[in-house]
């Protein structure tokens, strides 16, 4: 096997280096090893160790790659890079902030129909498992998790939704803030699932594509409605 | 929080994209790391082992890599005896062993699992044109006794339904303040539909098991999951419009009608009078039974009984002695007016 790879490179180089190993490289010394070396060193995957670089660069990478999927969700266009490489902290945080911002003050009141944090959590998690589950169940061709990533990340704009809502309703509580509040969600709830369907659209049967779109419009619009809703107490 | 987070989260991913990422990947995974394991036992007994360990190895795992321990087993006739070699190349083993073990069930459940994938796939096999006419065909009841229909063995529209009832029934209980001591609101609105659906369906089917109907396990789902349409579009309107005249309207009319169809396609697959109207009237009652259930356990009157159930709860506030007086004084300032007045 090595012996092959190291013929196909030495092959290629014989021309350039014709008559410099006539001159130079002895019977003994094998040939491989030279011209290998300069191949191993200039291929990227080789030297990409992260074993000894600073751990601020190693966030500084992994905030990178969770805030350039942010950007991907706000201007959804078709593009593979949520899908390439998933991960599950954007959808973590944007979900934990989420569900803390539908809290509100009903921590301490005990009898109120507010969202919990679980149930708010639950319901992301869950309603994520399901559509993954049943794009998997038609026939769609992409993975468990890069769907999760996928619908997690797609959260984002009913975040921006509630953080919006919270101002919102800072300022007042009147009909002109439940409007503020109704167009606000209304437009994110859409942001929601088309950049989402952008997205998941590629990977399932053209034929079918509303029967994944469906579910996944009744789970963003639940959390949306949770939001539209939501009033601190 | 990301600050001490990332770090594990290249780790994490890499790990969890070898664990989880595709089943075929897992499945090579497995694979690939019982080669693992063999490998390092090799190298580990290589550097230095006794013969009759070997042996011992041999007889112990032939079932797995034979000819690899032979040719071990050659090379370690050169290398020289040393017994805390042997010892750790023994713990070596049982940790291989183990590894192996790992593995192995964490590809086979993969692959069970992958497996339960495909056992459902055809089920959801359906264009959306299909469920669009099946949406539309569960509330048109076929008045055809004499031949069985034809009833869809299929599962993505009825699931689809449960999940649009619960999403409904959450907002009917929001909407109404429904408060549930143990429990969420999201649970009890999951529970209540899959137990519906599910407990209902089972029932139904040993029924018509013992009352000699042909149908499915997998029909009978379709059928009530599709049923459950009508509930659906009840429900929803009548949890934004309250009016008790128009949900009895609906209840007739929507439900009834959902009713109606499952009640005819249940007909025409039973043989015997006897058999149908036990068969039929369960159903049609559970089902209508259901609907009205749904609609004013999550409307109005749950708000009464919250409060009478409350009252239990109330003993921290009539502790307060201040709340007797208080009452005490306006009634007798009443009374007294009363007196004023009427004197």
């Amino acid at each position: 096997m090595a012996a092959a790879e190291g013929s196909g490179p030495g092959g290629a180089a014989k021309p350039l280096f014709a008559g410099l190993s006539d001159v130079s490289i002895s019977e003994d010394i094998p040939v491989e090893g030279e011209i290998t070396v300069p191949v191993g060193s200039h291929s990227p995957d080789e030297d990409y160790s992260t074993l000894d670089e600073p751990v601020r660069d190693t966030i500084m990478r992994d905030l990178k790659a969770v805030g350039k999927k942010f950007v991907h969700v706000m201007y959804p266009k078709k593009s593979s890079a949520l899908l390439r490489d998933w991960d599950l902290w954007g959808p973590l945080v944007l979900c934990v902030s989420l569900a803390l911002m539908l809290q509100g003050g009903s921590a301490d009141s005990k009898e109120d129909g507010g969202p919990q944090f679980a149930e708010v959590f639950v319901i992301i998690w869950f309603g994520a498992v399901v559509i993954t589950l049943n794009s998997k169940l038609l026939g769609g061709t992409i993975s468990f998790f890069q769907s999760l990533c996928v619908l997690g990340y797609c959260v984002l704009p009913l975040t921006v939704a509630m953080l919006v809502c919270r101002l919102v309703l800072l300022a007042g509580s009147g009909t002109v803030s439940f409007i503020v509040r109704l167009i606000v969600v209304m437009a994110m709830f859409a942001w929601s699932t088309i950049a989402s369907t952008a997205f998941l659209a590629d990977s399932q049967p053209p034929n079918r594509k509303a029967l994944v779109v469906y579910p996944i419009f009744l789970f963003y619009f639940v959390i949306s409605w949770m939001i539209l809703t939501f009033i601190p107490q | 929080m990301s600050g001490a987070g990332a770090p594990p989260a290249g780790a994490g991913r890499g790990g969890a994209a070898a664990d989880w990422g595709g089943f075929e990947d897992t499945m090579q995974a497995g694979g690939s790391g019982g080669a693992a394991v063999i490998d390092m036992e090799n190298m580990d007994d290589t550097s230095g082992s006794s013969f009759e360990d070997m042996g011992e190895m041999h007889q112990r795992m032939k079932e797995e890599e034979e000819e690899e321990a032979e040719t071990t087993v050659g090379d370690e006739e050169d290398g020289e005896f040393l017994g805390m070699k042997g010892f750790r190349g023994q713990l070596g083993r049982q940790v291989a062993d183990q590894m192996w073990q790992a593995g192995k069930r964490q590809a086979s459940k993969a692959f069970s699992l992958y497996a339960n994938i495909d056992i459902l796939r055809p089920y959801f096999d359906v264009e959306p044109i299909q469920v669009r006419n099946r949406l539309l065909e569960s509330m048109i009841p076929v008045k055809m006794i004499n031949f069985p229909q034809k009833i869809a063995g299929e599962l993505y529209g009825p699931l689809m339904l449960v999940f649009t009832l619960v999403a409904i029934l959450l907002h009917g209980m929001k909407t109404s303040d429904t408060i549930i001591r143990e429990g969420t609101l999201m649970g009890t609105a999951i529970g209540t539909c899959f137990g519906y659906w599910l407990g209902v369906s089972s029932f139904i089917y040993f029924l018509a098991y013992l009352c000699n109907a042909q149908i499915t396990m997998v029909q009978m789902l379709s059928l009530l999951g599709y049923g459950l349409f009508g509930h659906c579009v009840t429900l929803f309107i009548t949890y934004n419009i309250h009016f008790h005249s128009l949900f009895y309207v609906f209840w007739l009319g929507i439900g009834g009608l959902s009713t109606l169809r499952m009640v005819a396609v249940l007909v025409s697959r039973t043989v015997g009078h006897t058999q149908r109207l036990i068969l039929c009237g369960t159903l049609s009652a559970l089902h209508m039974l259901f609907l009205l259930y749904l609609h004013f356990a999550y409307h109005k009157v749950v708000e009464g009984i919250l409060d009478t159930l409350e009252g239990p709860n109330v003993p921290p506030f009539q502790r307060v002695a201040r709340d007797i007086p208080v009452v005490s004084s306006v009634v007798l300032n009443t009374t007294v007016k009363v007196v004023a007045l009427t004197s």
